[in-house]
């Protein structure tokens, strides 16, 4: 499959469509419906345990366009937070005591507001988390964000599916393997990835075709030793996230005819201890325009909250949010195969 | 039955047990325990397993195995070194019998 260059809503791809998706994911097959599965936990329904990750996705610009992309991102995306709408958030995130807020994309870093953004979330003396794809910072107009990520103690997450440069390029594209490394020894000279220093730099292994991720901890080991001998980088924790069946992953399973064997294996492995601990339970997801949403994954399927909950930022309403219905459809089983997925690595 | 190996008859392999339910629940217990995490990685293990479904040349194995190595974070490179090995210990078994050969040609030759 070659390398991508336009996402697929430029490309006016169907996929691109939430409602196509939606359409294909929960009829194609017949699958039992998630929510039914999601009985075998012992609860009769999947509700939110209060927000403590408050993620806001800043908007679907990026400089990559990674093949298996839920967001369906790329530089041809124009759809970017407002500071305006970063003014609710704030106004939000200063109504509560949720510890965590983390900034996602796209490429976050490339909202014009982004770094004023951060600023004020540490004012509110929040936690902030960055999904950053790395070879942003090494992009002109970027270069000293590092130094910024560590003066506000950001914590780092970036995806690198691989430690082997053709692996991962294969999924990122060309040559972001070493650009990845080179900023990756960038964050390390600050300290980030060093145990002491209190900056966390945490990895992220999705994998690149239609299987399932490797155990965590182990692949854990086999990243620090294989980055360090071969790199001399390092980093604290690796998260394995499993493929969503949306948006660009979707597309590249129906091509390479691997969808039907994917879903099955998907509900075969559902696991109830990993669908307690879905990361939709304690997160908060808020789009580029300030919709609401259970998971990133919802967002992209613009499946905003529901079952009466406030819908938009604006709106904001942490009690009734706290507590809410979740809204699933057969995506959801992404999160509870195996061991489970989430932003924060596995989960059983 | 137009072929003897079909893809959709690997997902019946528990169905072998219908004749000795207790034999088979053995087996998978067994095979559960063996391929566990333990002085060998699970991956270490799958790819021996990969390099042996070639050896026996077992198509369900090969695929499962295929599926299992890349679940487990292998690589193609390490897949085809494990498949190199599973060749040439093959290869190097026949090819090792020649000795056996030289013994019967040294005994009937003058």
């Amino acid at each position: 499959m070659p390398t991508a260059t336009k996402s697929l809503k430029s490309l006016q791809h169907p996929l691109a469509s939430p409602q196509t998706q939606l359409e294909l994911i929960d009829h194609k097959l017949n699958l039992p419906p998630f929510e039914e599965m999601f009985k075998q936990t012992g609860e009769a329904e999947l509700r939110a345990t209060g927000i403590e990750i408050f993620q806001v996705n800043v908007g679907k610009l990026c400089n990559q366009v990674c093949k298996h992309c839920h967001v369906d991102a790329g530089p041809d995306r124009r759809e970017i937070m407002t500071r305006e709408t970063f003014e609710l958030c704030l106004n939000a995130l200063a109504q509560t005591d949720i510890p965590k807020v983390d900034i996602t994309g796209g490429a976050p870093e490339m909202n014009p507001h982004f770094r004023w953004f951060v600023a004020e979330v540490k004012k509110l003396k929040r936690h902030v988390m960055v999904r950053s794809n790395l070879t942003i910072l090494l992009a002109n107009g970027f270069t000293d964000l590092p130094e910024f990520f560590a003066e506000h103690q950001v914590e780092v997450i970036s995806s690198l599916p691989h430690y082997t440069p053709s692996v991962t390029d294969k999924q990122r594209g060309e040559d972001v393997f070493s650009r990845s490394i080179e900023a990756i020894k960038r964050l390390n000279a600050l300290g980030y990835g060093k145990e002491e220093s209190g900056l966390v730099f945490n990895l992220v292994y999705n994998p690149v075709g239609a299987f399932l991720p490797p155990n965590q901890a182990s692949l854990e080991k086999d990243y620090k030793r294989e980055l360090h001998k071969h790199y001399g980088v390092f980093f604290n924790r690796l998260y394995t996230i499993t493929n969503m069946p949306i948006s660009r992953f979707l597309d590249y399973l129906l091509i390479s005819g691997n969808y039907e064997a994917y879903m099955t294996k998907l509900v075969s492995l559902f696991n109830p201890s990993a669908a307690k601990g879905v990361m939709c339970r304690n997160t908060l997801s808020i789009s580029w325009d300030g919709y609401l949403y259970d998971c990133d994954f919802n967002q992209m399927l613009d499946l905003k909250v529901g079952y009466g909950s406030p819908m938009h930022i604006k709106d904001f309403d942490v009690a009734k949010l706290n507590t809410r219905k979740i809204v699933t459809r057969q995506h959801c089983y992404g999160c509870t195969a195996g061991a489970g997925s989430s932003c924060g690595g596995a989960t059983a | 039955m137009d072929t003897y190996y079909n893809p959709a008859d690997l997902a019946k392999f528990a169905q072998v047990g219908e004749g000795n339910k207790e034999l088979m629940d053995k087996f998978f217990a067994w095979y559960g325990a063996v391929f566990a995490e333990g002085a060998l990685s699970e991956r270490e293990k799958a790819l021996i397993a990969l390099a042996v479904a070639h050896a026996v040349q077992c198509p369900y194995c090969i695929d499962a195995y295929t599926q299992e190595s890349l679940s487990k974070g292998a690589t193609l490179e390490q897949m085809t070194e494990a498949i190199h090995v599973a060749a040439a210990i093959k290869g190097g078994a026949a090819l090792v019998h020649g000795v056996q050969m030289k013994n019967v040609y040294q005994k009937l030759s003058m």
